[in-house]
Formats: C-alpha cells, sequence, structure tokens
C-alpha cells in the first residue's frame, strides 16, 4: 500500500539494533513483523481454525474407540493423552485465542481507534500462544514421550508425584504445566492490552454506555483473564516444582494437601469458564439486533448482567469439587452462589429473545447460529443449575452428564457463537461474502450434530458412564447410544469441512459475492469503514453521538416511528475512500516480539529436560528480544 | 468533526518507546497508557503473590514437619536488616524520580543506581539466608514449611532481580544520555513495579517471619 510507504519512507533517527527493521507490509513475511491489529485478528482466527481441527480429530479418535463396547482403537495411555490434549486445545488454543482474535481485530474497530494500545505487545501475545502450542504439540515427537496425559484439570496427586514414581509414566504433566505458563504469559499481556486499548482509545463521545456490548464483554474477560491466569500459574509452579525439585506442596506424605490444587484451578477454571462464554455472549448482543434491525433490548441490563457475571463467577468455584467432602456450610454456600449465577445468565437471554421479539428478523446464517445459541446455551445453562443441587451433583459428577453440560454451554454456546460472528464478521475482514447457501447446510448440519453427539451423553451420565474411560463393558445398554453419538460426531465434523470449504471458496478464492462496506446494514463503527478496512481503519477519527452510532447517522424515525434513512448515510466510509491515508502514523512493524516470544520455547524445554543449553539460549533469545523492543521506538520516526 | 490534517496519531499516546512530544494525558481516562497498562500487570501479581501466600498460611504450624522450623531457623534481626535495606531503596527510588521532571540527570543516575545497589544488597542478603537455612537442614524438598517458604521468597526474589536489571537498564541509557526528561514516564513505570515489590515484601516479611505460629 502506498500510503504506508509514505509513513515508513524514513531515515533512521536511530542506530539499527543488530536488525535492520522491518518495513514491508506486504508479503509473507510482513506476517511475522506485523503490529497491525487487524493482522494479528486473522492470525489468532486462523490458528484457532487449525487448532479446532486439531482438537475436531482428538474427539473423533475417541468417539471411534468409544463406538462398540471394549473398543480396541487406542490403548489406554493413548486415551488419556488424547481427551487430555482434546480438553487442553480447546480450551487454551481454540475458545481464548479464537475470541482474541475476533476482538484484536474487531475492538479497535467498534470504538473508532486504528490499533490497540500495545502494537508490539499484541503481537508478543500472539507468538507466545504460537510458542506455547507448538511447546504442547511437540510433546508427540516420538522420542519425547510426554504428551500430557493427567487431564486438562491436572488433579494433583495423579500429576503432581515426581517423574520417578511411575503415577504418570513420561514428562506429560511437564509439557502440560510448563505450557499452559506460557499460554498464561500470552493471554496476560493479550488481556493487559484489551483493558487499556478499551478504556483509552475509545473515540471521542465513545462513553462507556455506549460502547457496543461485545466490547463491553471483551474488558470483562480482560479483567477474568488478568485475575485467574495468575492463580493457575502458582499451581501450575507448585505442580512442576513438586514433580522436578521434590517440593511438597501436593505430597500427602509431608502433610501436603492435593486438594490445594483443586481450589487453586477452579478458583482459575470457573471465571476461565465465563472466558470462554462472554465473548459468545457480546457476539450474539451483536449480531441479534442487526438482524431483528432493532436495538439490543436492555442494553443497560445485558452490560450489567455481563458485569454481575464476571464478579459472581469468583464465588462458584467450589462446585467443581461437591464430591470431596468439603463440608455441609461449603457446599451450601457454593450451591447458593451457584443459582445465583444464573439470575443475570438468565436475564440475558430474556433480553436476547426481547431483542428478537417482534423485529423484522432476517434468517442469514448468522442470524441462525445466533439462535442456535441461544437455544443450546439455555439448555446448557440448566443443566448446569442441576449441579448446583448438591445431591444430585454428586450423582452426576465425572459422569457424562457433565461432559454433556458443559458441551453445551462451550460448543452448543462459545461455538455457535463464533460461527455466527465469523458469517457476520468476515465480509468485512476479507470483502467477500460467505455463500448462504453453504452457511444454511453449515448451520444445520451442526445443530443436529451436535444434539445427537451431546444430548444422548445427558442419558449415558445419568445410567452411569463414567468419564474419562477408555472403554465400557458390553451388556451395559450403552452401546447403541454411544453410536449414536459417533455418528453425531462425525456430523459434527462434515460440518466443519462445509465450514472450511465455505471459506476457502467464498474468500479464498474470491467466489463469494463483494460485500461492500455495510453489507448487513449494521449498526456499529466497524460498518462505517470500507470493507477490509484500510490499515489505519478511519481515516478521520469518528464522533461518536449516540449508542449504536452508525445505524443513527444512517436511519432517522418519522413522526410514527417509522425508520427513514437519511441521506447522508455513509459519510465516514466516503470520507475514508477518498483519503489517501498520508499523513497518519501507524507503528511501524517489529520483529522484536517475534524474537521475544521464541525465546520462550528453548525455556520450556530447559524447564522440562532440566537442561542448562536451552536456558542459557533461551535467556540470551528473551534477553535480546525484550531489550531491542525496548529500545526501538513504536513508530519509525519520519518528522 | 476532526480534520484529516489534525488526526496524525494512532490515537493516544505512543508505548513506551515511543519519545513522542504529543500530549501524554490524550487518553479516554486521563491515565496514560504505559501507567494503565502497569498497574493492570501489578494487579495481576497481586494475585500470583496472593495465592503462594495463601498456600502458605494454609501449611503454616502443620504438625509433623520434618527439618527445622520457623522458629528455630529464622534471624530475625539479620532479615530485618536486609528488608530495611529493601525499604530504603523505594526512598532511593522516588528520589531518583523526583529528579528525572526537573531534568537533574546527575542526581537521577546517582539514585537508580543506589536504588539498583540497595536491591542488589538485599538479594544478597536472600542468598546468604538461603545458603544457612540449606546448611541448617531445610531444602524445597525438606518439609511443606521448605517448599513454600523457599518457593514463595524465591519468586520474590526474582521479581527484585528483575527489576535490578531493569533499573540499571535505565541507568545504562541515561548514561548514554538516551533517557531524555521528556521519557520520565519510562522510570516512573519502573518507580511503580519496583514500590510494589517492596509492598509485596512488607507483606511477606510480616506473615512469614513476624506473625508468630501456633505451636511449634
Amino acid at each position: 500500500m502506498t500510503t504506508v510507504a509514505d509513513a515508513v519512507k524514513s531515515v533512521t533517527t536511530h542506530r539499527p539494533l543488530v536488525l535492520r527493521r522491518p518495513k514491508g507490509t506486504t508479503g509473507v513475511w510482513s506476517w511475522f513483523t506485523t503490529v497491525d491489529h487487524k493482522k494479528i485478528g486473522i492470525m489468532y482466527g486462523t490458528a484457532a481454525l487449525v487448532f479446532f481441527v486439531v482438537a475436531g480429530i482428538e474427539a473423533l479418535l475417541i468417539r471411534v474407540q468409544l463406538f462398540q463396547a471394549n473398543g480396541t482403537v487406542l490403548t489406554a495411555a493413548q486415551y488419556n493423552e488424547l481427551f487430555t490434549m482434546h480438553g487442553t486445545t480447546m480450551v487454551f488454543l481454540v475458545g481464548m485465542p479464537m475470541a482474541v482474535g475476533i476482538a484484536n481485530y474487531f475492538v479497535p474497530l467498534m470504538i473508532g481507534a486504528r490499533d490497540v494500545a500495545f502494537p508490539r505487545l499484541n503481537a508478543f501475545g500472539f507468538w507466545v500462544i504460537v510458542a506455547g502450542a507448538t511447546f504442547l504439540y511437540s510433546s508427540f515427537l516420538p522420542f519425547v514421550n510426554g504428551v500430557p496425559n493427567g487431564g486438562w484439570f491436572g488433579y494433583t496427586p495423579l500429576t503432581s508425584t515426581p517423574i520417578t514414581s511411575g503415577f504418570l509414566p513420561g514428562r506429560g504433566p511437564d509439557f502440560w504445566t510448563v505450557g499452559l505458563i506460557m499460554l498464561g504469559i500470552g493471554s496476560t499481556t493479550s488481556a493487559i492490552n484489551f483493558v487499556v486499548t478499551i478504556l483509552n482509545l475509545r473515540a471521542p463521545g465513545m462513553t462507556l454506555m455506549r460502547m457496543p456490548v461485545f466490547v463491553w464483554m471483551m474488558l470483562v474477560v480482560a479483567f477474568l483473564t488478568l485475575f485467574a491466569m495468575p492463580i493457575i500459574t502458582v499451581a501450575l509452579i507448585m505442580v512442576y516444582t513438586d514433580r522436578n525439585f521434590g517440593a511438597t506442596f501436593f505430597q500427602p506424605n509431608f502433610g501436603g494437601d492435593p486438594l490445594l490444587y483443586q481450589h487453586l484451578f477452579w478458583l482459575f477454571g470457573h471465571p476461565e469458564v465465563y472466558i470462554l462464554i462472554l465473548p459468545g455472549m457480546g457476539i450474539v448482543s451483536e449480531t441479534l439486533p442487526v438482524f431483528s434491525r432493532k436495538p439490543l433490548f436492555g442494553f443497560a441490563v445485558v452490560v450489567f448482567s455481563g458485569i454481575a457475571i464476571g464478579f459472581l463467577g469468583w464465588g462458584v468455584w467450589a462446585h467443581h469439587m461437591f464430591a470431596t467432602g468439603l463440608g455441609p456450610v461449603a457446599i451450601s454456600a457454593f450451591g447458593l452462589s451457584t443459582m445465583l449465577i444464573a439470575i443475570p445468565t438468565g436475564v440475558k437471554i430474556f433480553n436476547w429473545l426481547g431483542t428478537v421479539w417482534k423485529g423484522s428478523v432476517h434468517l442469514t446464517t448468522s442470524m441462525l447460529f445466533s439462535l442456535g445459541f441461544i437455544a443450546m446455551f439455555t439448555i446448557g445453562g440448566l443443566s448446569g443449575v442441576l449441579h448446583s443441587i448438591v445431591p444430585a451433583d454428586t450423582q452426576q459428577t465425572d459422569t457424562y452428564f457433565v461432559v454433556a453440560h458443559f458441551h453445551y454451554v462451550l460448543f452448543g454456546g462459545l461455538m455457535l457463537a463464533v460461527f455466527g460472528g465469523l458469517y457476520y464478521w468476515l465480509p468485512k475482514v476479507f470483502g467477500r461474502m460467505l455463500n448462504e447457501r453453504l452457511g444454511k447446510w453449515n448451520f444445520w448440519t451442526m445443530l443436529i450434530g451436535f444434539n445427537l453427539t451431546f444430548f444422548p451423553m445427558h442419558m449415558l451420565g445419568l445410567w452411569g458412564m463414567p468419564r474419562r474411560t477408555y472403554r465400557y463393558d458390553s451388556g451395559l445398554g450403552w452401546e447403541g447410544v454411544n453410536q449414536l453419538v459417533t455418528v453425531g460426531a462425525f456430523i459434527i465434523a462434515f460440518s466443519t469441512l462445509l465450514f472450511l470449504v465455505n471459506v476457502i471458496v467464498s474468500l479464498g478464492l474470491k467466489r463469494g459475492a463483494v460485500a461492500g462496506n455495510d453489507p448487513w446494514d449494521g449498526r456499529t463503527l466497524e460498518w462505517s469503514t470500507t470493507s477490509p478496512p484500510p490499515e489505519y481503519n478511519f481515516a478521520e477519527v469518528p464522533e461518536v453521538e449516540s449508542r449504536d452510532d452508525w445505524w443513527h447517522r444512517k436511519y432517522t424515525e418519522d413522526d410514527e416511528g417509522r425508520l427513514v434513512p437519511l441521506p447522508s448515510g455513509g459519510a465516514y466510509a466516503a470520507a475514508s475512500a477518498s483519503h489517501d491515508g498520508h499523513g497518519i502514523h501507524m507503528p511501524s512493524p517489529s520483529i522484536y516480539p517475534l524474537v521475544a516470544a521464541a525465546g520462550l520455547l528453548p525455556l520450556g524445554y530447559a524447564a522440562v529436560f532440566m537442561s542448562w543449553i536451552p536456558l542459557f539460549i533461551g535467556v540470551l533469545v528473551l534477553g535480546f528480544g525484550v531489550y531491542a523492543w525496548g529500545i526501538e521506538p513504536a513508530t519509525d520516526e519520519a518528522s | 468533526m476532526a480534520t484529516i490534517e489534525q488526526t496524525t496519531e494512532v490515537g493516544g499516546p505512543p508505548a513506551t518507546a515511543g519519545g513522542h512530544g504529543h500530549d501524554p494525558h490524550a487518553t479516554a481516562t486521563g491515565v496514560t497508557n504505559t501507567k494503565l497498562a502497569m498497574w493492570l500487570f501489578l494487579s495481576s501479581d497481586c494475585l500470583f503473590f496472593g495465592a503462594f501466600i495463601a498456600a502458605y498460611l494454609l501449611y503454616r504450624g502443620r504438625a509433623d514437619q520434618a527439618g527445622p522450623s520457623p522458629k528455630e531457623i529464622f534471624d530475625i534481626p539479620f532479615t530485618s536488616a536486609t528488608s530495611f535495606i529493601l525499604l530504603m531503596s523505594s526512598l532511593t527510588m522516588v528520589l531518583a524520580l523526583a529528579a528525572i521532571p526537573r531534568g537533574d540527570h546527575r542526581r537521577f543516575k546517582i539514585w537508580v543506581l543506589s536504588t539498583a545497589l540497595l536491591g542488589a544488597t538485599f538479594i544478597a542478603g536472600q542468598i546468604f539466608e538461603f545458603t544457612e537455612f540449606s546448611r541448617e537442614g531445610l531444602h524445597v524438598d525438606t518439609s511443606l514449611f521448605g517448599s513454600s517458604f523457599f518457593i514463595l521468597t524465591g519468586f520474590h526474589g526474582a521479581h527484585v532481580t528483575i527489576g535490578i536489571v531493569w533499573l540499571l537498564s535505565l541507568w545504562g541509557l541515561s548514561m548514554q544520555k538516551r533517557l531524555p526528561t521528556a521519557q520520565a514516564e519510562r522510570v516512573e513505570v519502573a518507580g511503580l513495579y519496583w514500590h510494589f515489590v517492596d509492598v509485596v515484601w512488607i507483606v511477606i516479611f510480616t506473615v512469614i517471619y513476624l506473625v508468630p505460629q501456633p505451636g511449634r
């Protein structure tokens, strides 16, 4: 782009720092050095989709094993590895990066900013996630013998007993603890970036109560991430030192308390559940009003319910531990707080229904996914409330009932919302529409496959089928239902394939219709700029005068309350199109976030293999990256 | 609406290494990006230390622990002295921070170097203490006390060490005249971190060393 060339065509005022400052903003290499929030968002989203496929394959292997009684496809050890990596991948490498990716792209656009507050930190966060993912999955290499196998929750003392004890053969828990610590670093930096961006970089007039709900939910999520990540980091450090330095935190023979781990893990783990679902709630709060052509019903209530969920999310963790014998007072308190958190969640569901009610509903693929989200999430929410009833929960603990519940909230909730969001926003990202016909096939196969997979699990759970066991005996009456579940899983896989084909054909091969700036007649600022937006997002920083500002620039109401288009609609976009971006200084590309993040990789191997050489390399690379980054100016100055 | 010519900035002030001369208070909250980010990081770090301290408190005074007990092993006067030194480093940090907006780079260099040296003295004291404890039979793998003590104070020591490296880097930049008065915020942010690490030590010192333990 010529505009950028202008902006960066300059004489460096500082000495070059060993590595020449990258200049290009096109070509393959530019993706490694970019600090553009939109490119980073695309990379997050791509990585999340890749790992969605990987985790899906892991799930399919699990389902193939369980297709028949006494399945022989997988060994017990392989089965443990697969369910551990499936859970870990879906939570840390699909759910979180997907939400962060969509937010990376759209939060600055929605608040009228040109980039995030810390563009290089943003790139660093992404590369740390890549490093962490590489590290975790490198455990599959044949000579490593260390695929994590202690579950995504990694309970002690199973995971914390030293490697020599033989509880869990191999280095699985070491890869798991160190890998998650790395991913936590990435999540924390991106959370800091989101909070600062949302609080500080809002366009003039974009007050907090005019902010789109998706931005609000990402603000809550960022705070949850900020406070949840250090807690699991501590728990992971304790497991790691127990295993490798003989610490005694969770060693019962030293008086250590394995239950402390569960408290720390779920004190992180339950807020983590909301870290995963709140972005989904934010996405449908954007799509439902657009496709109902009505403002969000009870905006303030939706926002405050989200905040309430964020707060209450810290007071319910022990409902994951009802079976551990916490005593009647504790379980009553946590049962009550769990019931309480259903209230703001229910309020939101009614707000979404109120938004759609009497709207002029456009049943696009995105809208279908959003409506699917409401229905499936409600089912998941209802089975969740059942878990607040302690006697029932005690019965359901560690059965497939729990598996059914959290897949309804996380797949039926988060993933359906994400697909809805992708159908809604990808035209903005790539300038082409996704195919609606294929999209509707995608939706209906997904909905059918999903329910076929996860609804029967409720029954299996109530019949007593335990989680995390690699096979079951014949004659328990579970075979038929398990076969149904496996078929459902393959339908989900087929549906995902349809989605990928749609993306590749419509967007990659550019077969989709040209999207234009505002294909859905949207309400929020991202639709006021071009598709895809220029590197600087807005030629003129918008001045916001109301909630759903873009909508109110397009429409007014006549005396009888009917919508009347305004002739001046689209003023922003016209300005953006006619403006060549001259004089807008964007942050320059930088290689150092990637260098610094790459330094974490050898540090991880040093921690797992207790070896000095990678430690030395890691410290050197990380130190070099951080120093060069600190000295290098954010924008290569032309003036 | 702002004109094209006026909108030449990304929005908000530049990040740490920016060096722009724009109004540093042009953010929606009035707090600069860098400072807000540091506050957020510190709030996150509170939970990090909080979880370790909680674990220490949970295991404090559990019966039948092998090895020396806290009462037998702590040298309160010695640790009080090194704690005092660390607290004094906060004073020198404040003096360094006060010097740079005045453009008094000579005093800034003196005070920031003193801060780093006081911090290093504290770390030296910690290394001595760890060695001494180890000689008296307390290791990470000896007991719950050993594990929770060494890992908690060890991570605090790591925080102080990172702070020392950071302060020395600022000192080095200033020596090369690459830390102009306009970039005083870089010092302020390092100062926030440094004071935080000091405050955490006050909590750790009180909870671990000073509050008497039940039982032994």
